[in-house]
């Protein structure tokens, strides 16, 4: 294999992995739900586009021709993490998980939990 | 250099499946459980890709397809269970 596209590949990949490593830390470290949410789709968007990019280098040049199948699965994965975002966003808001005290707007939480508009007045 | 990097990422791919499977245990509510879940399931499609780039072939890709369809829609009816106490109503 040429030395370039082998960097390439390399790069993708360690590109990818640093990423799901960031992601997987987040969801550890970080205080509670709502934040919690916001790591792991870093592991999503840019780990798992980088790793499936990097796959699809090395089929088309080990094939010989274009290998574009990967890029299914990128775009399924693009399309369906807001989806799960939104459902688990909305799970948690039904469940009535504790926000961090220093959480900003914490009285819209009511109006969202009974699916109501905001009153005029909530705005900040 | 690639089998190398293969390895490593493999590695840290196990790492960060591992760090789920602690939040999955430990989470405090359903929700980060499901979460944890939702993570896991990306993470073992990366780890399945990476295993096909290993053994250069094209086989596991459809594997990693179907896993992704299957843990989008579990995670979706898990949500919506838990939302509505019924999946579909």
């Amino acid at each position: 294999m040429n030395f370039w596209v082998e960097l390439l590949i390399t790069i993708l990949l360690l590109i990818g992995g640093i990423f799901v490593l960031v992601g997987s830390i987040g969801l550890i470290r970080l205080p509670d739900f709502y934040t919690r949410l916001h790591a792991p789709t870093k592991a999503t968007t840019v780990g798992m586009g980088g790793i499936l990019i990097a796959s699809m280098v090395m089929m088309t040049n080990n094939q010989g021709y274009l290998s574009l199948h990967e890029l299914l699965i990128t775009l399924f994965l693009l399309i369906t993490a807001p989806i799960t975002a939104h459902m688990l966003a909305k799970t948690a808001l039904h469940h009535e998980n504790r926000a961090l005290r220093r959480t900003r707007s914490q009285h819209l939480m009511e109006c969202a939990r009974e699916q109501q508009p905001p009153k005029p007045a909530d705005h900040d | 250099m690639l089998n190398t990097a293969i390895l490593i990422v493999s590695g840290i791919l196990c790492v960060a499946l591992i760090l789920n499977l602690w939040r999955l245990l430990r989470g405090p509510d359903l929700s980060d459980r499901i979460l944890a879940l939702d993570t896991m399931y990306i993470n073992s499609i990366a780890l399945i890709l990476l295993y096909g780039m290993h053994m250069g072939t094209n086989l596991y890709f459809e594997s990693a397809l179907l896993i992704a369809m299957l843990g989008f829609v579990s995670t979706v009816a898990l949500c919506k269970y838990l939302l509505r106490g019924d999946i579909i109503e």
